[in-house]
């Protein structure tokens, strides 16, 4: 019964994104995420049987949002949906046929067919000219709320063979529940056009709201935030393990100088961890296989980039050079090359080598001050922070394919925009906005669009857009 | 009846007391009757009361003999001080001995004493005293507090400065640490146990990653600076706070250089 779509690869993807940076005229980058044509889906409200209906607003809402805010799917506003919205697939009544013409007489338009209730043609014709409709219902059945839910391509001719999604989702029956249902029916959904469903993944960062500096995580919505340190301590910089198990970050242990800490996910237990003897050890990095650790820390008087393995034993510098060398990022496809910040040309700029100190390049142009690299899953792009064009200090969110190194300006002089990072979809990015005197973290899409606050307490910062481990 | 008893009692009384005030009255008419006879003329007085010797001395005479102040602490000085006439010898006690007949003698007594000044002469002798009172002293004073290396740092200390995203010293920064300088090799040589930490900060504008790295190596510049002109390595500690400390939050140079800056600290 299901039909699998091909309409949107990430092939096409990145080659539309290779397209529009090999041009370079296009400030814009909705290619990358979208390719040149966005599917158009109308999802109209989802009505509740009984108890059921007095969750469907948040239900509603939620699913509309995960929709629209994946960036791969055009939305068809709801103005334009036909009255006559079906629940289940028996609703489609297929139309009759055209009465006969009567005897001698020619009709001045052609013969329409009679309509007998919701027809597929309804969507796919105008106003609508969706491509996709999600329809369905819910009822709490057993004490369990349940989720009928369909996806139809209705550019299909008939309801037999349109139906792409068909399943009943159950969550527990008040609102929480239906969000879970919304979502796990919206990551479907996605998953029909190539998107990964962010439902499951976490967001690390570091707030002051507690009164110090202290690791956090969240849903990738914003929601579920939880304090993960309590050392009081400027506890800053995290980084997460690509199996989402361990978290590391830079600490002033007692008082002391900073070190790092690495701690288990699931336990919270902290692991132990062989800081090298010096000033400064900084900025964190596990590499992709999780065997070894990259990070930052001071040798002669430079802070520079060194490797060893995961409990910090058998340290070897990777860079020999009198400049201060920060943020090492490890490609997480290849895992052989890295980009990292370096002052070595004069200002701090994004610089990019293989794990074993060679082919080292300069990535950005020597203008401003370059911070916060961060790889797309993918290891084709890097997102950064960079204060080109802007003062001292005014940081904006830019992206880099790593082959074509043209540099795409994703945020405008809106706050200190820092420390973006890539999610695990490829899609967007969660960044960190200094917008008046605070700090929030916020995501949106990876052409800028659909800027989206996760945070509203204290001031957060340095955003890590991880694997769950649930 | 009881009544009549002391009537008759008080009657006994008065009659008693009016023979007593007739009996007085008696006595003073006496006196006033007899006067005593004048005295008798005086006899002859004799010759040599008449006639004073010419021949005999003048006595000794202490005009004056004082002791100033006539209350001191133990071992501060005390003065006699006297004037003497018509004496041949003249002598204060206490081993002090002979004095001329004016004069003055600082004395150092370490407990309350009575000098004695004696001036003799052919005419006779004289004699008189002064004391010193000594009190108690009180208590000494307690020592001047002494200043801690910590006190001296936090009042003599200057944060060097620092240009954006350089950790070159500059040359007010020169000047700030040469007496920085001076001042630690103070405060070392008072207090051997004391050790500074030298802090190393950046304005907000850079990356908090950068930052750190910043902050390592102004603390490092500065702290060679310091080893150059003699101040011991091993008492200087370097930490980087990056951009974590400002000491201003505005967003103006002059806020922006404050935070650029290598700032001394007492080592906890």
């Amino acid at each position: 019964m299901k039909t699998k779509l091909v309409p949107i690869s990430v092939a096409g993807i990145a080659l539309a994104a290779c397209a529009v940076l090999l041009t370079g005229q296009q400030p814009q980058i909705s290619g990358l995420i979208t390719g040149g044509e966005q599917p158009k889906i109308a999802v109209p409200d989802f009505r509740g049987a009984g108890d059921a209906q007095k969750l469907m607003n948040g239900f509603n809402t939620t699913l509309w949002d995960e929709l629209a805010g994946s960036g791969i799917l055009k939305m068809v506003a709801k103005s334009l949906y036909p009255l006559d919205v079906p629940q289940q697939p028996s609703d489609f009544k297929p139309p009759s046929p055209p009465p006969a013409p009567l005897r001698g007489r020619v009709p001045a338009t052609p013969p329409q067919p009679v309509r007998n209730g919701p027809w597929l043609t309804d969507w796919s014709g105008p106003p609508a000219s969706a491509n996709f409709l999600a329809f369905g219902y819910t009822a709490v059945q057993e004490g369990r709320l349940a989720l009928f839910g369909w996806l139809y391509n209705v550019g299909q001719p008939d309801p037999a063979t349109a139906q792409v999604i068909g399943k009943v989702y159950y969550g527990t029956p008040d609102a929480a529940g239906a969000k879970k249902v919304a979502r796990e029916f919206a990551a479907d959904i996605l998953q029909q056009f190539g998107a990964q469903s962010l439902a499951g993944t976490k967001i690390y960062f570091v707030s002051d709201r507690s009164g110090a500096k202290e690791i956090w995580s969240m849903d990738y919505d914003g929601s579920n935030q939880r304090q993960l340190t309590s050392y009081k301590s400027t506890s800053s910089m995290p980084a997460v393990s690509s199996d989402g198990k361990l978290f590391a970050f830079t600490t002033y242990p007692g008082g002391s100088n900073p070190r790092i800490m690495i701690h288990s996910v699931e336990t919270g237990k902290r692991l132990p961890f062989y800081n090298p003897v010096s000033s400064v050890v900084e900025t964190p990095e596990f590499t992709p296989d999780g065997k070894q650790i990259l990070f930052a820390t001071s040798i002669d008087g430079w802070v520079q980039i060194c490797i060893a393995g995961a409990d910090g034993s058998g340290m070897r510098r990777i860079s020999n050079v009198r400049a201060i060398e920060v943020s090492p990022k490890v490609n997480p496809k290849t895992g052989a090359e890295m980009v990292f910040i370096s002052g070595r040309g004069g200002a701090q700029q994004l610089w990019h080598m293989n794990l074993d100190g060679a082919d080292l390049g300069l990535l950005t142009t020597g203008e401003g001050d370059v911070a916060n690299p961060s790889w797309r899953p993918d290891g084709q792009m890097i997102a950064f922070a960079w204060t080109r064009g802007y003062e001292v200090g005014g940081f904006n969110i830019f992206l880099m394919d790593i082959a074509k190194r043209v540099p795409i300006q994703l945020t405008h002089g809106t706050g200190r925009n820092e420390n973006p990072w890539w999610a695990p979809d490829g899609n967007h990015i969660v960044f960190s906005s200094k917008r008046g005197t605070v700090t929030q973290i916020y995501t949106m899409l990876a052409d800028g669009t659909n800027v989206q606050q996760l945070t509203t307490q204290g001031n957060n910062i340095q955003p890590v857009w991880a694997k769950g481990i649930n | 009846m009881k009544r009549m008893r002391i009537n008759q009692r008080t009657l006994v009384a008065a009659v008693f007391a009016v023979a007593l005030l007739v009996l007085a009255a008696g006595c003073k008419k006496k006196v006033a009757v007899a006067p005593p006879p004048p005295p008798p003329p005086a006899p002859n007085a004799p010759t040599e009361v008449k006639t004073p010797p010419a021949a005999k001395p003048a006595a000794p005479r202490i005009d004056a003999f004082t002791a100033e102040p006539a209350s001191i602490e133990r071992g501060q000085a005390a003065t006699l001080r006297w004037s003497v006439a018509n004496a041949t010898d003249i002598s204060l006690d206490q081993n002090l001995g002979a004095v001329q007949a004016n004069g003055t003698r600082q004395v150092f007594p370490s407990n309350t004493t009575t000098y004695t000044l004696i001036a003799r002469g052919t005419g006779g002798m004289d004699m008189r005293a002064a004391t010193v009172a000594v009190i108690a002293p009180p208590p000494p004073k307690p020592a001047a507090p002494k200043i801690s290396g910590a006190d001296m740092l936090g009042r003599e200390g200057q944060d060097a400065f620092f240009d954006y995203d350089k950790s070159d010293v500059r040359d007010d920064a020169r000047q700030t640490l040469t007496r920085n300088a001076d001042l630690l090799k103070r405060i070392f040589a008072q207090d051997p146990g004391f050790s500074v930490v030298l802090e190393g900060h950046c304005d907000e504008r850079g990356s908090a990653e950068y930052n750190l790295g910043l902050g390592d190596r102004r603390a490092t510049a500065a702290k060679d600076f310091l080893v150059q002109l003699g101040v011991p390595a091993d008492r200087i500690r370097t930490i980087s706070y990056g951009k974590e400390r400002p000491v201003c939050t505005d967003t103006t140079e002059d806020c922006y250089q404050r935070n650029r800056r290598a700032h001394l600290a007492p080592a906890q």
